[in-house]
């Protein structure tokens, strides 16, 4: 079984249990050593699986009905007595319909309100575009104060909802809606908020991902290796601010071609900070940005939307073998100008 | 506990002191949201000088009570009542809206000592004391949260939304007011965007309503002797007042919604609050 046991707790089923299940679980454990966790929802304690927090603390729980504005004001009120709460909604009513309360009450005044937006991406695709969500890292991560998080999956939703609780100011974690492969199959490793990790090796080519990219990449690298015989490496880059400038300018240097991959819009998203960080260095390097080309994306159930917009393992083989076939401009065509 | 004579006196006194000292920030800051500064004077002089439980020597105390300016445009008003209170010196009132300054239009609760909430986008004060109130439930703490809105403030889908919550919960720690001055920046509430039956709005959400006239201290003390003790329903004090109050030719004129003024205006404007208040 790939599970998750937090310090004191059972395991959970991993493999079978969707990141937001892990997240609610997660924190009813955490509620039960840390009196100062709050939990606020919209009328989505069931769909955002902060549930399982209600039933274990109700009388540290509110749920406001449906009003996101409100439920972002009350954290922030909460969080303003000295507690740390935990709000849950929707990415897009999280991120647009309560963006201004996000903003001005929370990250302006800098409290620990720790916003945990599930069905994030395309992950909702039936549902329409009123509840996809592909603006949400653009939106979130322009707010100054805001630690903004992308997990790749339920362990990694786990071990993020546990750091956040350390950082003295708010964080906005983004989950989908589930079901979506482990890429972890254990706790067993180090977790640090803005520390990328790791997850394949490789020497002539850098996928920096976030979320359910991570393990298409991954998969992507794996049958790069076999069928092209190339070296690629794989970032798992959760972290979206702050970023992880050193793990992005060391890919840079060792590989020179880098793709970025993200369930959100290539405008504003993962893909624009890594590329920031590499416009600042000074080094020229082959880069894209993979993503939803800023359009609102076509109906169908999430994996048949991964599919359609290429941030599937085969869509992103395509884009890195593409990639490998760019040439960097010869030096001699810079010193015409 | 009722008023005194004493105690109105001096409360009248301190108003006028307050008024006068508005009038110096709307010429220091070079332009002020003067009219709903002056209207609100009163209700911020007797919150800070009757009621709320505060210790400007220890600003962070927990146990305090909280004071949300939801109208955060009334920072002019606001911001010399803190200081008046202590917990600044006014000399500091000089650099208000300059280069650096803690003071701006609209208050910074991580700039201002003695601010409990940052404001100036309106509708968002009443969700906050909501989440202050439900925090003092949990955490067993007694202190009462005072929220202050702006009648075309009420505009805003937001505040409803709070108001909701607030009677949801029964959050008699909340006591909600409402600076009734009649006008908002493009003219009266009743004509941009009609408000009443207003009373009976915010009775239909669950709270108990107390309709006064804001400048008088005796039903100003009512009216918040009240809200502390209340335990059944929220309250929310209706406080009527007059746009500009205290100043002639700024009373009731939506031209003062937000002016400058030289030092000639600002002089007549104070011989004006002197004239209203008896010649103190």
């Amino acid at each position: 079984m790939t599970a998750v046991t937090g310090t004191n707790w059972t395991a959970y089923d991993a493999a079978t249990m969707t990141a937001r299940e892990i997240y609610g679980r997660t924190l009813a454990q955490m509620g039960k050593t840390n009196k100062k966790i709050v939990g606020v929802t919209a009328d989505l304690s069931k769909t955002t699986a902060i549930v399982h927090f209600e039933k274990a603390f109700p009388e540290r729980f509110f749920n406001v009905g449906i009003a996101e504005q409100n439920m972002m004001g009350i954290a922030a009120g909460l969080a303003k007595a000295g507690l740390i709460p935990f709000a849950s909604t929707m990415a897009v009513f999280a991120s647009m319909r309560a963006g201004e309360q996000v903003r001005t009450d929370i990250a302006y005044q800098n409290l620990p309100v720790k916003i945990i937006a599930t069905h994030a991406g395309i992950s909702f695709g039936h549902a329409g575009t009123t509840h996809h969500c592909t603006e949400d890292l653009a939106i979130m991560k322009s707010m100054a104060n805001m630690t903004v998080i992308c997990p790749a999956d339920g362990i990694e939703t786990s071990k993020a909802v546990q750091a956040c609780v350390d950082i003295p100011g708010p964080v906005y974690i983004r989950i989908g809606r589930g079901f979506e492969p482990p890429v972890y199959e254990s706790e067993a490793y180090d977790y640090r908020i803005g520390k990328a990790i790791t997850m394949h090796e490789g020497t002539d080519f850098t996928i920096i991902a976030c979320g359910i990219a991570v393990l298409q990449s991954i998969q992507a690298a794996k049958t790069l290796k076999e069928q092209d015989g190339l070296s690629v490496r794989v970032i798992n880059m959760h972290t979206i601010k702050p970023i992880d400038e050193d793990t992005v300018l060391e890919s840079l240097k060792d590989t020179r071609r880098i793709l970025t991959v993200e369930e959100h819009n290539v405008i504003g998203g993962l893909g624009d900070s890594v590329a920031s960080v590499i416009a600042k260095s000074g080094k020229g390097c082959i880069f894209k940005k993979h993503g939803i080309y800023d359009e609102y994306a076509t109906i169908g159930y999430a994996e048949d939307l991964y599919s359609h917009y290429g941030l599937d393992a085969n869509g992103i083989i395509d884009q890195v073998r593409s990639m490998m076939g760019m040439e960097f401009e010869a030096d001699e065509n810079w010193e015409d100008e | 506990m009722p008023i005194t004579q004493e105690e109105r006196q001096m409360l009248e006194k301190t108003a006028c002191e307050l008024r006068l000292k508005i009038i110096d920030v709307m010429e220091w800051s070079g332009g002020s949201h003067i009219g709903g500064s002056l209207s609100c004077a009163d209700i911020l002089t007797i919150l800070y000088f009757k009621y709320l439980r505060v210790d400007p020597g220890n600003p962070c105390w927990e146990d305090r009570d909280r004071f949300i300016l939801s109208k955060g445009h009334a920072a002019a008003g606001f911001i010399p009542v803190l200081a008046k209170k202590g917990y600044f010196s006014e000399d500091e009132l000089r650099t208000f809206n300059h280069f650096g300054s803690p003071f701006a239009m609209h208050p910074d609760s991580n700039k201002v000592v003695g601010c409990d909430v940052s404001s100036g986008s309106l509708g968002h004060g009443l969700s906050i004391a909501a989440g202050l109130g439900l925090g003092a439930r949990y955490l067993g703490k007694s202190f009462k949260t005072v929220c202050l809105l702006g009648d075309g403030e009420c505009c805003e889908g937001s505040v409803w939304e709070a108001a909701m919550s607030i009677s949801h919960f029964k959050l008699t720690n909340v006591i909600a007011v409402v600076d009734r001055n009649r006008l908002m920046i493009d003219g009266k509430t009743e004509d941009v965007m009609a408000l009443e039956p207003f009373a009976e709005k915010w009775r239909a959400f669950g709270f108990d309503v107390m309709e006064i006239n804001g400048h008088d201290y005796t039903q100003l003390a009512e009216a918040f002797d009240k809200a502390w003790s209340a335990t059944e329903k929220p309250v929310m004090i209706l406080a009527n007042t007059i746009k500009g109050k205290g100043v002639d030719f700024m009373e009731n004129n939506v031209v003062y919604h937000y002016a400058s003024a030289d030092s000639q205006v600002c002089r007549k404007a104070k011989e004006s609050i002197l004239r209203s208040m008896g010649g103190m």
